[in-house]
């Protein structure tokens, strides 16, 4: 069955440039943002001396943890051997190596220093995190570059499976690393427990895989390439059990957490007295992202346009899960004197709130528009996307999905 | 592309090359050597047009100019010769602010106070603020960034803090 | 200018042997950048050069550990003395932002104890200049440095204003510098877009000197700051913490701060 498959690049020019122009002018409001806040500095934004990473940290964050779980697609294909999943590996790999640009870059353009990111990349103080990280995503655009090449290139076909293998365990470790940048704080009670790191490759692996999700189904959109239901279906199953595991483990981590009682206040602030980060939590990640995903994917009587919602609204998940562990923790006073309530001018002891600027929404948007642009621009200049993705194609002896009444009206 | 499929890898490239310059996808089907070179002198003149722009350019304006050292010490000597001091003192600076950060050595022969000391020029006692001061005139002509003054940049009159004569 | 020994050369400075000699503390001539943001140059008056550095050549050594000790009892709610001192020493002015943009190295904290009598106390905090600092373990470029006597500095020619540190440090003793500064105190060069803390006025240290808030302290007749060598056991600051108990915040972390407090 895969013989059969013939990738194209995408032929709706209007379309494309349109988006494009979307994405551009998003990009130049982003950039022109970023110029802005290094000339006046970040007086400017939001954040401040208690609230040091805002608004495009959550982006940034958010797109570099959906990055490597698109890749995840792939991973099944190659790694895991599910060949059904092998025409959809190359767009797999593509936004995956997108996000995390569009994601690399907002995280580059808000540091203090800009200019100085050569130093950044040739000065590394090993013991930390961070310095690791500019390895490991370097690395995972090296390996994910030469998996794509692999996949593409039909004479290097059968070594892309080792590679697929490399590129797996790589993006654990990234991920893991990623979620170490905030485990690793020893100060942060809403950071301390290693549980972390499992539960960022878990949000992984559900952002990634929604955001896949309508990058397939918005590619085929476009070019008017049939997507099948098998493949839709089986990437709802993996979609509903990453969101399912997510939840599982952001259960795991307050929990765990409520036991200690030193840990009460900053858990009582998030779960209940938290003002906005209480409701981003319960409404925004655990209602939309979490709950609401898993009865669109699951509920009998599945529909495409529920599956891309479910999609949707694990996305919107993901940016209230990032704003409650980036901003929500900062915002929780450190604890220097257990005991004591303390005041000072330097707002120890109390909840400092945050606002963001539009600096800010503007830098974090423009990483955004650059992923896009990034798979646009790829889908329309290099063969990603294979022409047809229907069941006849993909697999001739799967049996079409339970038909509902609403699929039939679908347009193949 | 797929009309490319039966070509060798080279002469696919040189066909892509060409059907990015203009040509149709038609006329690839019997692409030979003989198209590229057609469309070569193109390129070539394409280029050359933007060397000459670029050099006119830099010729016909009216530019930065040369630099100028005016020592507003004289007769005193600097650390080294002005050719070593040309090619090194970036070397020198940078190392001398390791030593004295991180290791704590103070009061060093190598230091950015010191030049500026004799450097400054005598119109503003400054080294930037127009390209008739000392750092500036250099770094204005080769067009590198002077990043230091961001931060080593004190005001008027400050004053050691009371008490700290010894 | 002095001669310049080799750096390899064992000296190294120690209190009681420090030379006078040597070179003068010159001073930078102002500049406004070449990005001018603010017109107008200024000469720097070269302040009495008295020569207050060592030779060159003696570096900070490891035999030494700098240290503050903080009496709560003897500071006084309400006074800022120290944080008024340290502003002027490293010229920290109040930014054009919010409050909370503002640096602030030194700050005091009013206490309330919860339990019992709601005991009320007040300290300064600055930068405990931990021995084992979670700064300078995130530091991805290694410009947060501890240095060699135990103070611990930002490297500003390499720091790319990533404040993971100040995620990281668990006194919330650092601050960014949220835009373009002027009118600093030459020893004490600070920038936008780098992230500082309190220094324990190395530029003093290095003279001879205590950290501008203890002398503050002093002179107003608090009292309520000492400073000095931890590992000199003749020092008065050694004696006070082997006869009376004081206590390091958050020792719980075992970040082994070089300031302590007593009385909280």
């Amino acid at each position: 069955m895969a013989a059969n498959i013939v990738y194209r690049e995408i032929a709706n020019k209007r379309a494309t440039w349109a988006l494009l122009a979307l994405c551009g002018l998003f990009i130049v409001a982003g950039a022109g943002a970023h110029l802005t806040m290094e000339h006046y500095g970040h007086v400017i934004t939001g954040m401040d001396n208690r609230i040091v990473w805002g608004l495009p940290h959550v982006f940034a964050v958010f797109l570099i943890v959906a990055a490597s779980g698109a890749l995840n697609v792939a991973s099944t294909a190659s790694v895991f051997g599910k060949s059904i999943y092998k025409p959809l590996a190359p767009l797999s790999g593509l936004l995956s190596l997108a996000l995390l640009a569009g994601g690399l870059t907002v995280l580059m353009l808000d540091l203090g220093r800009p200019d100085r990111i050569i130093v950044a990349a040739t000065q590394y103080n090993f013991k930390s995190v961070f310095a690791w990280n500019v390895f490991l995503y370097t690395g995972f655009f090296t390996i994910v570059g030469a998996y794509l090449w692999m996949m593409m290139e039909r004479r290097m076909n059968a070594y892309a499976k080792h590679l697929g293998a490399a590129a797996f365990i790589w993006r654990l470790v990234l991920t893991t690393g990623t979620g170490s940048i905030f485990g690793f704080l020893v100060a942060r009670q809403a950071y301390q427990s290693a549980v972390l790191a499992p539960t960022f490759i878990a949000f992984s692996l559900s952002y990634g895989t929604a955001i896949y999700l309508l990058t397939l189904a918005g590619a085929c959109a476009i070019d008017d390439r049939p997507l099948g239901d098998a493949i839709v279906g089986r990437l709802k199953n993996l979609l509903a059990t990453f969101v399912a595991a997510s939840l599982y483990l952001v259960a795991v981590l307050h929990l765990t957490n409520l036991y200690f009682t030193r840990n009460h206040g900053v858990e009582n602030f998030i779960l209940r007295d938290g003002g906005i980060f209480t409701g981003l939590f319960w409404i925004g990640q655990v209602g939309i992202g979490s709950v609401l995903p898993l009865i669109f994917l699951l509920a009998p009587g599945v529909t495409r346009a529920r599956v891309l919602l479910a999609s949707v609204a694990v996305v919107i998940g993901g940016f209230c899960q990032m704003y409650v562990t980036i901003i929500g923790g900062q915002a929780w006073p450190l604890n220097l004197f257990p005991g004591f309530k303390v005041s000072s001018s330097f707002f120890d002891g109390e909840v400092h709130n945050y606002a963001p600027s539009i600096w800010e929404i503007l830098l974090g948007l423009g990483g955004v528009a650059l992923a896009i642009a990034i798979v646009i621009l790829a889908l329309r200049l290099l063969r990603f996307l294979p022409e047809r993705l229907d069941d006849a194609t993909l697999d001739p002896s799967h049996a079409a999905l339970r038909p509902h009444p609403a699929e039939s009206a679908h347009a193949q | 592309m797929k009309l490319l499929r039966g070509q060798s890898a080279s002469s696919r490239a040189r066909s892509i090359l060409a059907y990015r310059g203009g040509m149709s996808r038609i006329s690839l089907r019997g692409s030979s050597h003989l198209d590229l070179l057609a469309t070569l002198p193109v390129h070539a003149i394409r280029l050359l047009f933007i060397f000459v722009f670029a050099i006119g350019a830099n010729l016909s304006f009216a530019g930065v100019p040369k630099p100028v050292i005016d020592i507003a010490k004289p007769g005193s000597k600097c650390l080294a010769p002005p050719e070593v001091m040309r090619r090194t003192h970036m070397s020198m600076l940078l190392h001398q602010r390791e030593k004295t950060l991180r290791l704590g050595e103070r009061g060093a022969k190598v230091s950015l106070e010191g030049c500026i000391e004799c450097h400054a020029n005598k119109s503003n006692g400054s080294v930037l603020g127009s390209n008739q001061n000392f750092c500036q005139t250099c770094h204005a002509y080769v067009a590198v960034k002077v990043d230091c003054f961001e931060c080593h940049q004190p005001s008027t009159g400050m004053v050691k803090t009371a008490g700290t004569k010894p | 200018m002095s001669e310049e020994t080799t750096p390899d050369a064992a000296a190294v400075r120690d209190p009681a042997r420090r030379a006078f000699l040597g070179v003068s503390a010159t001073a930078a001539a102002a500049a406004a950048g070449f990005v001018a943001l603010a017109p107008g140059v200024r000469l720097m008056e070269l302040a009495q050069a008295q020569s207050s550095y060592p030779a060159a050549g003696q570096f900070a050594s490891s035999k030494i550990r700098w240290g503050m000790l903080i009496d709560t009892t003897k500071c006084a709610t309400g006074c800022t003395d120290c944080v008024t001192a340290c502003n002027k020493e490293n010229a920290i002015e109040p930014g054009s932002g919010r409050p909370a943009q503002s640096s602030q190295w030194i700050r005091k904290i009013e206490l309330t104890e919860q339990a019992g009598g709601h005991r009320e106390l007040s300290l300064p905090m600055m930068c405990q200049h931990c021995a084992n600092p979670p700064c300078v373990d995130v530091c991805p470029t290694g410009a947060s440095f501890k240095r060699a006597d135990g103070i611990v500095l930002v490297d500003r020619h390499i720091c790319i204003g990533c404040r993971y540190c100040m995620m990281a440090c668990p006194y919330q003793a650092r601050s960014f510098v949220h835009e373009p500064l002027h009118d600093q105190n030459p020893e004490v060069p600070r920038g936008q877009g780098c992230v500082e803390s309190c220094t324990l006025c190395v530029q003093r240290i290095d003279r001879g000197q205590g950290p501008a808030c203890v002398e503050a302290c002093t002179q107003a007749g608090h009292g309520a700051m000492i400073f000095g060598d931890l590992n000199d056991p003749a020092g008065e600051i050694a004696k006070r913490i082997a006869t009376t108990a004081s206590s390091q915040v958050r020792a719980d972390l075992r970040l082994d701060p070089g300031v302590r407090y007593q009385g909280i």
